[in-house]
């Protein structure tokens, strides 16, 4: 671990960083450095010039996430670090002579924030992209990147790019102002630094040392300032729900770093840095959405064995989910054959993908080439003729017997390597298992709709399906650009469960007399996307009637293995109103009356269903449109339907819209605190009824592990995240 | 109270066009007040040098009229240089709350002569020209639920049930009122024109009213702020009233109050004081009141305001003859009428700030002159004065004839 020191005949000296690890990262080794380094740059003799370079593929990795998470207080101790490591980087930018970043690779986060202490940034025209993505990990960039980024191109420019965390290519950078320069040969940067530092010996001091220094675009006092500064919190406070403090300060800091002195607001930047470090928030989003979506797309939670990739496939049913999947498979280089009853209704499956061919070629986002690439792996057929698939997918009605029919005559077509998979949203894997020949190659594959939007499948693993059909299964998600989620077959699958108790609450919160309007309101403030009632309507009230009617008959016919969620106030109040002709937007009304226009007006006939006389309060409301999701995941997790934690939480977010924030319906428990949300769930149980009990037990099977299937991969996930490369 | 406040005479400027192509732009903020503390003093042949304090309310108390302006404007209207004088800036209550600070100071016996009033130019200084954390900090935005006023104004309409039509009816109302009262004379003794440096009048009387507005008219305009709503403003606001489904954006330019130019000035005294100086006192203070409610919606103090100040006097509504309240929005005005269960013909008699317009911090001195004018006129004994304003706030006065 070393700062590489090298000073060349002109007294430029070039610093190479090369930290243990696959990457540089900013952490209490890396201040010993920079602070070695400033030392010996400032004793130097004869120094004209700096280069800061990087020995690894990308530039600096950012910030060591695995100690973030670990850190449990922020003291004066930790604000001492963070102070000391800005420091060293004040002292860089203040050197008597220039110095240059040579952006050799990503610099992210710690390493962007290197780059703006420098004079000047020039980066590799192709690998070279900067960002501050700290903000979606609930975190704010604390070694001067806010204060520097608005000082450096201004509040107009710079306000999304510290606020949004997205990371800038290189040639956008450079037109944001972020880069100064870009170079095609990485192998040259070091001597195009050093050319600019020969061609500007005096360029060594920063524009906000200066004196009479303006920001670019003016400050915070002008029109168009105040008037982007009046809109933002609110821009921010739609996307966010006021449930994010991590842009609520990058934003506040931003702004308000310009209205006090430089070095001020480098201190005000590090003080708020300090609760964030700590907050919940950053701990479920580096949880869930860092370790957690890297151990998924790594394979982590796959069973152990080679990497699969399918080569062929074919898809039955052209009909709108048939033709997503088939979208799928092509816009990833998978060939496929979509199979429909005529051939007309299978090239209707195609034209969906030519549609979005066209609207992205339209767009600019894809190449004709590639979309005439993509349009050319789909082949629409009304035969059986692609013998020898590697994967096979049967989207055909949802109905028991259709599919227990096809599933038999078309099992014979996958190839001796290949596997079956059946896209359902509701029948049982181990039934339809049965019409399969071979059970150990056939799985669940539960496609959200839209395919080509929604990113996660649910895979059901069913009695007899083997470990290695679940591995292929879950390369095949990946190669096709999805989230492979894994649970074990059970009545209701997973999500499409937690999702039935989410449009259930906020039926049970009509009944209960809340003003529907309010509902709507809660589940929008704590962060779901669309409010139970719209949904309701979305989806159609006679389309959830029939998917409670499929599982009453599969009750009937599988009387050992019955549909556990009780959904009271669907019952009740949505079967009810399908009687009174109210079955959805497309039946002309459901819960919401819909003028020509498209608006939509609440239905005044729903104050009939309310049944409750005590108003609910909205902290009262909120909890019960998120616990009652939790615990039923937690009741799933009690089940055995689960196999690890990480999957559920990302199955959460990605395929029901469970709000981000939380971390995912079993982390937000870790969120709240365990005894915390526990109490809580009690107090909800005790007032509104025993959906929302549960045993202490199950709680400590969560933390344990003992509720997963697959529960050691999990728990190193979660227990030691040293297991996890950041 | 220790001793009476009585109010000797209340004056203010005729009001017009707060923007570039209004009369008054071409007189400087400052000239607006040099012209009410003259009249003033040559009216009551007063001699300044008695006067305790001046107190002058002011908006956006910055630029042209910043800096304490209206102490310069005692030295340019040759007041006596023994005169202080302090700008107060409680936003849209500026200027009745110098009122009610002037009577507290004369109330408390250690004071004898004070005036109040305020003075805003806001076609030199705009309504927006002051930042602050108000608007201006996103942690203070975010944390308070601080939305523009005309966001709480429409959301004041939408919880009362008050339609597009039912709000313009009210402009309609002010504006026919205004046109009435200003063609009949019924302001002539308050308003006092302002005029250039050899007495030719600038401006003599308000020119800011649109008499024969209709509904038609009014139903023609664009709704102000449909569009900030929904930038996101609508949804940030409900958080707090999640039981509305949408804000109806029934506000316009027609409804809504005028952006103006104008400067009020109101005279208080004890008794003995005005015996002292030859004043006849035209009125008395009989009670004030500030309050604060819930700061989203911003604009609904003036009723809890009101009833404060009539429980302070130990009055019911029985006992006011006539209300005014400041015409911010025409959602303020029925929300206060709905409050407080005022009959319509005790309401803004003479029309309002959405005819007349509503120079921020000058209005409230304003209403206490018109409604002083309004008593005498009509032979009526006490008038409840009450205004909406940032933050939430709300403040009222009740005032007599003696």
């Amino acid at each position: 671990m070393t700062f590489h020191y090298d000073k060349d005949a002109q007294g430029i000296v070039t610093v190479i960083m090369d930290m243990d690890g696959p990457a540089n990262t900013m952490g209490p080794d890396f201040v010993t450095l920079m602070r070695g380094t400033v030392d010996r740059l400032e004793a130097e003799e004869g120094l004209t010039g700096v280069v800061i370079a990087s020995a690894k593929h990308t530039f600096f990795a950012g910030g060591d996430l695995k100690a973030i998470l670990a850190t449990e207080e922020a003291d004066a101790g930790y604000l001492d670090f963070l102070t000391e490591n800005k420091g060293q980087l004040r002292r860089l930018e203040r050197l008597p002579v220039p110095v240059v970043a040579a952006i050799n690779g990503a610099a992210m986060g710690g390493g962007f924030e290197i780059c703006l202490a420098c004079n000047h940034r020039i980066a590799d025209a192709s690998a070279g992209t900067v960002g501050l993505p700290e903000v979606t990990l609930g975190l704010l960039p604390a070694a001067g990147g806010i204060v520097r980024t608005i000082a450096l191109i201004g509040l107009e420019k710079g306000l999304p790019f510290v606020l949004e965390g997205k990371p800038a290519r290189p040639a956008k950078a450079l037109e944001l102002g972020l880069v100064d320069a870009l170079v095609d040969n990485g192998a040259m940067l070091v001597e195009a630094a050093k050319t600019w530092i020969r061609a500007n010996p005096d360029a060594h001091v920063q524009p906000w040392d200066r004196k009479g220094f303006t920001y670019p675009g003016g400050n915070s006092e002008t029109p168009a300032n105040r008037m982007m500064i009046a809109g933002a919190p609110v821009m921010l406070f739609n996307r966010t729900r006021g449930r994010l403090p991590a842009p609520e300060a990058v934003l506040d800091v931003a702004v308000n770093s310009t209205r006090m002195g430089f070095d001020a607001a480098l201190d005000m930047e590090s003080r708020r840095f300090l609760p964030l470090v700590v907050s919940p928030q950053a701990k479920a989003a580096i949880t869930t959405f860092f370790l957690g979506m890297n151990g998924i797309k790594s394979g982590k939670f796959r069973p152990e064995g080679a990497k699969w990739a399918a080569t062929s496939s074919a898809v039955l049913g052209a009909g709108m989910m048939g033709a997503g999947i088939a979208w799928s498979h092509a816009a990833h280089g998978l060939p496929v054959s979509l199979k429909d009853m005529s051939l007309a209704n299978a090239e209707k499956g195609r034209a969906y993908s030519e549609a979005l061919v066209a609207r992205q070629t339209a767009r600019g986002s894809m190449t004709e080439e590639a979309g005439a690439r993509l349009l050319a792996a789909i082949t629409p057929t009304d035969r059986n003729d692609f013998a020898g698939v590697d994967i096979l997918v049967e989207a055909v009605f949802e109905d028991i017997a259709l599919k227990e029919k096809v599933i038999a005559d078309t099992f014979g077509l996958i190839g001796t390597d290949g596997i079956y998979g059946t896209n359902t949203s509701t029948l049982p894997i181990t039934e339809l298992a049965k019409a399969a020949p071979d059970p150990s190659r056939f799985i669940g594959i539960h496609f959200f709709s839209p395919v080509d939007k929604m990113q996660l499948v649910e895979l059901i693993v069913g009695e007899k399906t083997s470990e290695e059909t679940v591995r292929k299964a879950c390369d095949y998600c990946v190669q096709i650009g999805k989230i492979p989620m894994v649970i074990n077959d059970s009545r209701g699958f997973f999500t499409s469960r937690v999702f039935s108790t989410f449009l259930d609450e906020g039926q049970a919160l009509v009944h209960d007399g809340m003003a529907p309007a309010a509902v709507e309101r809660a589940a929008w403030m704590v962060g779901m996307p669309v409010g139970p009632l719209q949904v309701m309507d979305e989806v159609s009230l006679i389309l959830i009637r029939k998917a409670h009617d499929t599982n009453m008959d599969l009750d009937r016919r599988l009387p050992d293995n019955l549909y556990k969620t009780k959904n009271a106030y669907s019952e009740s109040i949505a079967f009810d109103m399908i009687e009174q002709g109210r079955g959805g937007r497309q039946y002309g009304g459901g819960f919401y009356d819909y003028a020509a226009d498209g608006q939509r007006t609440l239905w005044p006939g729903l104050k009939d269903y309310a049944r409750g006389n005590s108003r609910v309060g909205m902290e009262d409301a909120m909890d019960r449109i998120l616990y009652r999701q939790v615990i039923e995941a937690l009741r799933c997790m009690d089940e055995g339907v689960l196999r690890s934690e990480v999957e559920a939480n990302i199955g959460s977010i990605f395929g029901i819209g469970f709000p981000a924030w939380t971390g995912g319906a079993l982390h937000y428990v870790r969120f709240v605190g365990v005894e915390t949300f526990a109490k809580r769930a009690d107090e909800l149980a005790e007032r509104y009824g025993e959906r929302f009990a549960l045993s202490r037990d199950v709680y400590a099977k969560l933390l344990d592990g003992s509720g997963f299937r697959v529960g050691q991969a999990d728990k190193v996930a979660l227990a030691d995240p040293e297991a996890q490369s950041a | 109270m220790a001793e009476a406040a009585f109010i000797y005479d209340a004056l203010r400027t005729p009001r017009s066009k707060g923007k570039p192509d209004g009369s008054l732009n071409q007189v400087k903020p400052i000239d607006l007040v040099v012209t009410l503390l003259r009249e003033m003093q040559s009216r009551h042949d007063l001699d300044t040098a008695r006067v305790d304090d001046v107190i002058m309310g002011c908006g956006n108390p910055l630029k042209e009229q910043g800096s304490v302006m209206s102490k310069s404007a005692l030295a340019m209207a040759d007041w006596a240089e023994n005169v202080p004088s302090a700008q107060v800036n409680r936003f849209c209550a500026s200027g009745l709350d110098t009122f009610n600070m002037a009577a507290a100071k004369v109330a408390s016996g250690w004071d004898h002569l004070v005036c109040a009033g305020g003075y805003e130019s806001m076609s030199h200084v705009p309504i927006d020209s002051a930042t602050g954390p108000l608007a201006d900090d996103p942690e203070t935005v975010l944390k308070t639920v601080s939305v523009p006023q005309g966001i709480s104004a429409d959301l004041i309409a939408t919880i009362g049930g008050w339609d597009r039509e039912t709000c313009d009816e009210v402009a309609v109302q002010s504006q026919a009122k205004a046109a009435r009262a200003r063609d009949a004379g019924w302001f002539d003794r308050s308003v006092v024109p302002v005029r250039d440096d050899t007495g030719l009048p600038i401006l003599v009387r308000d020119d800011f009213l649109k008499p024969g507005t209709d509904i038609q008219t009014l139903g023609a305009l664009p709704s102000s702020f449909a569009r900030m709503g929904s930038m996101g403003f609508d949804q940030f606001a409900l958080t707090k009233y999640p039981e509305v489904a949408r804000i109806d954006h029934v506000h316009t330019p027609g409804n809504s109050s005028g952006i103006v130019d104008g400067a009020s000035l109101v005279m208080l005294g004890s008794e003995a004081a005005g015996k002292d100086l030859g004043l006849t006192p035209r009125g008395r203070v009989v009670s004030t009141a500030l309050t604060a409610t819930e700061p989203t919606i911003m604009l609904t103090g003036p009723g809890p305001a009101s009833k404060l100040a009539l429980k302070k006097a130990g009055l019911s509504m029985d006992d006011i003859d006539l209300v005014e309240i400041n015409e911010a929005f025409a959602s303020v005005v029925l929300r206060l009428q709905q409050d407080l269960d005022v009959p319509d013909e005790k309401l803004n008699v003479v029309g309002g700030a959405i005819a007349m317009g509503h120079p921020i911090g000058a209005t409230g001195g304003m209403l206490v002159g018109t409604m002083l004018d309004e008593l005498e006129r009509r032979n009526l004994k006490r008038a409840l004065i009450c205004m909406c304003v940032g933050g939430g706030m709300g403040i009222a006065s009740i005032i007599e004839r003696v």
